[in-house]
């Protein structure tokens, strides 16, 4: 608390003017975004809602949107890239999805964020609101006995904002494209694989949050440039307030006091994971298409090392040390996520 | 069903209710249903539409009484006035009870309301009030205990939290302290009771209410203080132990109940329970449990559950040791355990005797490593490509983050990790492991300089090595010899070491608390032969050996006889 306000005034001033114009770029891009299908007239008080973008992931929509409804979401917005592989027209007929589509390019829009702090501010205003991805599955303590609104009640109570979910990379044992993914199956009966301890962690003192690299890619992958592989820190789930922004992804957040989801006196918060069903066999043609697009973040230098990875000896991630994923508990004990004090 | 006239123990109850009244009047009607009757005060920031709903679902109940309205903050004292009002209506309304208790609206009868009943006319004079010595509690939150009592709150704390503290202290330095009125000793306890209606009597008419009111309204959290203080001033017998299970967290907020705790709540055989999300349908159809045939005044048995909780505290509080992840990162010397197991480090060791590591191995039950921390690569036991826990054995990712490399390391696996160091390693490492106390240091100074003597390099480059490499062995002693060390440290220099290795290899072994086999043999020792001619080169060269021990001729017969009768 002292240290926070210690920080120079002139960080905070410098903090204050980046979230205003990122609130403020939003609002300008709105019209970026066309309404296909506008069902947020059902949103009630209270409600949870889900906000996610997607490009031609149609495979994954029917699991997806399935657990997240028996999780407690309320309510989808969903961000339609340009898709054309019919996910625009399944997630229409969704009675509890919003879809809007847009044409405008994936990096232009700082990574999809400017539609996603759009819709926030639009429609997220005072809801606990879960920015995911379609290929990222929340997990928290307690899921399998209590609703998100459990967990969104006793957040609230304790007064917090916000909280983590760090990104768990999935994999098959096996080389990825030899179990195909059958569309509405649970994806996690095939990639139910994880790096149980090796991930890196640093704090970003200007933004407030820690900075978590490691796991299965950082592995397999970055091994010449640990320090360029994928950030896998998250904070997902925001009791959202509409001059609230993403900065980048959902790693951090303005203001930095959403940031500050981690304990250092030594105790543990409550936090969550998120597992990212990403290695599975539709990876191996998207990783191609998603070079071509050159959309990605630190130009595309991830699914370039993917790519020559797969060229090299096909995509295995598997090892013997690997884990195989048992559940909240296993991720618990292993000091992955933590109940805190939610007993 | 109604209690029997003739029973000797007529219950009310004092229902205080915030928000959610649809649970609220369900509870209500649980308790009369089981036969007592009941005073509802509801906080005045409720809206009318929801007032107006609790009140029609509780149209066919004569037994409920509502008292007038008041509204309610936390921690002030507008909980106790609602709280002696509603009393004051129940006592009115039914004169002849014989005992009132105190619950909220959410909480939750978990055993029949006969039960309770049953249990209370065990010992009718009793009051179940926990009341503990202000001076004595250690479990308040944010450290006010007694100074709950000797200062003024006249501001809310939530709603004015920097104001509230700013206060706190301005009174602190001023050197504040209220007199506590005569004939009273502040004890505080749980907010929830059962008292007998005598001693309630005692406590609303007694002479010097006007007072008591006065002195409790600027008192902090006066609904933990004011009845279970003026308790002690006249009930006959106290049972210092709250009959409702309701625990609070480290900020002093209750813990919620959900569906998963339902095995714990009955094994607990308490009579009520706090607070319940109002989601916990699976409680709700529960509870309270079906009435026996037999009556069961079995008294409550809250401990394992306390225990669940107390260990949740600690977690939220203390955390693992040895844990960094996304929700603790513990600032430096905060990490209430900076590793989670002991481990050893051995220095100079494998460059004594190049076979050392698989020679250790084998003669103790650990898992030990070459050089964790080495340049070339991490030197894992069996040098394989992923180490423990997936961790790679790249030494890029390792110099990411060393210390979360080597918590990590020391978390996920089960055995006692044991590795090799030198000063050719990364040196990050030095202070963090040399102030915890689950590390163990066996170094000999100067061996770094035994690989030197079989090298083939030009003299210059083995000068430039051995200029370096003692710099960073002597700044890493001086970590080793300051007064944080909280490690276990042995230091031996390389000629008291030769002189005799057995004694001292043995001695480390030991230390290591693990299963030993009994080493008979000693590993292959590196030729030494040529490290007085190098030492004296380095000399001459202008570099003053400083760790390989006193004397240049190795070993030192009058040196080491020193060493031994010392």
């Amino acid at each position: 608390m002292f240290r926070s306000r210690a920080l120079s005034l002139a960080d905070r001033l410098k903090r204050r003017s980046e979230r205003q114009y990122l609130v403020a770029r939003a609002f300008n891009r709105r019209r970026a975004l066309k309404p296909v299908v506008d069902r947020t007239g059902r949103i009630r008080k209270g409600d949870i809602l889900a906000f996610v973008t997607l490009r031609n992931e149609k495979a994954r929509l029917p699991y997806f949107l399935d657990y997240y409804r028996k999780l407690g979401v309320n309510h989808f917005l969903f961000v339609n890239n340009d898709s054309d592989d019919g996910s625009g027209a399944y997630l229409s007929e969704q009675p509890d999805v919003s879809v809007w589509w847009t044409k405008s390019g994936y990096k232009k829009s700082r990574f999809g964020m400017d539609w996603i702090n759009w819709l926030l501010m639009r429609h997220g205003n005072g809801h606990w609101c879960l920015t995911v991805d379609p290929d990222e599955f929340f997990v928290y303590p307690h899921c399998d006995n209590r609703p998100l609104g459990a967990l969104t009640s006793w957040l609230d109570s304790s007064g917090r904002r916000s909280f983590p979910a760090m990104l768990l990379d999935m994999y098959p044992k096996g080389q990825i494209e030899e179990q195909p993914y059958t569309e509405g199956t649970n994806p996690f009966a095939i990639a139910r694989w994880f790096d149980p301890a090796n991930y890196t962690i640093s704090k970003n003192a200007y933004y407030g949050n820690l900075w978590i690299q490691g796991g299965p890619r950082t592995r397999a992958f970055f091994t010449e440039d640990p320090l360029a592989g994928p950030a896998l820190n998250k904070i997902p789930l925001v009791k959202w307030y509409w001059r609230y922004a993403y900065v980048s992804s959902t790693h951090m957040l303005l203001p930095r006091s959403l940031n500050l989801v981690y304990d250092e006196d030594g105790g543990e918060q409550a936090s969550g994971c998120l597992l990212h069903a990403k290695f599975l066999s539709l990876f191996a043609d998207k990783s191609a298409e998603e070079l071509d697009r050159g959309q990605h973040y630190a130009n595309s230098r991830e699914y370039k090392a993917y790519h020559a990875g797969l060229r090299g000896r096909g995509t295995d991630l598997w090892c013997s040390e690997s884990r195989e994923y048992t559940g909240w508990r296993q991720l618990e004990d292993l000091g992955l996520i933590s109940r805190g004090n939610w007993a | 069903m109604i209690a029997p006239a003739n029973a000797p123990v007529r219950l009310g109850v004092v229902m205080l209710c915030h928000s959610d009244l649809d649970m609220a009047a369900r509870m209500a009607r649980i308790w009369v249903e089981g036969g007592a009757r009941i005073a509802i005060h509801v906080d005045a920031k409720a809206t009318p539409k929801a007032m107006r709903g609790m009140r029609a679902a509780l149209a066919d109940l004569p037994q409920v009484v509502f008292s007038r309205r008041h509204p309610c903050d936390w921690g002030r004292f507008s909980l106790v006035r609602a709280t002696q009002e509603a009393a004051e209506a129940l006592l009115a309304a039914h004169p002849d009870l014989t005992h009132v208790y105190l619950a909220s609206g959410s909480c939750l009868p978990l055993r029949p309301i006969r039960d309770l009943i049953a249990y209370l006319a065990e010992d009718p004079q009793r009051d179940h009030i926990e009341s503990v010595n202000a001076l004595d509690v250690g479990w308040t939150v944010g450290g006010l205990n007694e100074e709950r009592f000797t200062l003024f709150y006249p501001l809310d704390w939530r709603r004015r939290r920097w104001l509230f503290d700013r206060l706190v202290n301005l009174q602190r330095r001023l050197g504040f302290r209220r007199r506590i009125p005569k004939g009273i000793t502040p004890h505080l306890g749980s907010q929830w009771w059962c008292l007998t209606t005598a001693t309630l009597r005692a406590i609303l008419e007694d002479p010097r209410r006007t007072e008591f009111d006065r002195y409790f309204r600027l008192t902090w959290i006066p609904d933990e203080s004011y009845f279970q203080t003026l308790a002690r001033r006249h009930a006959i017998r106290i049972e210092s132990q709250s009959l409702t299970l309701a625990k609070f967290d480290h900020e002093g907020k209750p813990y919620q109940l959900y569906d998963d705790h339902m095995l714990l709540l009955e094994e607990s055989r308490c009579f009520v329970a706090r607070k319940v999300w109002k989601g916990s349908t699976g409680l709700m159809t529960r509870f309270p449990l079906a009435a026996e045939p037999q009556v069961d005044p079995a008294p409550p048995q809250p401990q394992h559950f306390e225990r669940l909780i107390n260990r949740t505290v600690r977690r939220r509080l203390l955390g693992r040791p040895g844990l960094y992840m996304q929700s603790r990162f513990p600032r430096k010397d905060c990490e209430n355990g900076k590793t989670s197991a002991p481990y050893a480090i051995f220095q100079g060791f494998s460059d004594i005797f190049p076979e050392f590591e698989t020679w250790l191995a084998a003669h103790v039950e650990a898992d030990v490593h070459g050089h964790l921390l080495g340049p070339e690569m991490v030197e894992f036991a069996g040098r394989p490509q992923v180490g423990p826990g997936a961790i790679s054995s790249i030494p890029q990712i390792r110099d990411r983050d060393p210390q979360g490399f080597l918590t990590a390391l020391i978390r996920v696996t089960n055995r006692m990790q044991v590795f090799q160091f030198s000063p050719r390693d990364n040196q990050k490492l030095n202070w963090f492991m040399a102030t915890d106390p689950n590390a163990q240091f066996h170094v000999v100074t100067g061996a770094w300089m035994l690989p030197l003597l079989d090298c083939d390099m030009p003299f210059d480059d083995i000068r430039r090595i051995s200029a370096q490499l003692q710099r960073a062995e002597l700044k890493q002693l001086e970590v080793l010899n300051s007064v944080w060390v909280k490690a276990r440290v042995q230091i031996h220099e390389l000629n008291d070491f030769m002189a005799r290795p057995q004694a001292i290899l043995g001695a480390a072994l030991q230390q290591l608390q693990v299963p030993v086999h009994p080493a008979a043999d000693m590993p292959r020792m590196r030729n030494t032969a040529g490290l007085p001619a190098l030492l004296r080169q380095l000399r001459n060269s202008g570099l003053r050996p400083r760790l390989t021990g006193e004397g240049l001729e190795l070993p030192e017969q009058s040196l080491t006889e020193r060493t031994a009768a010392e």
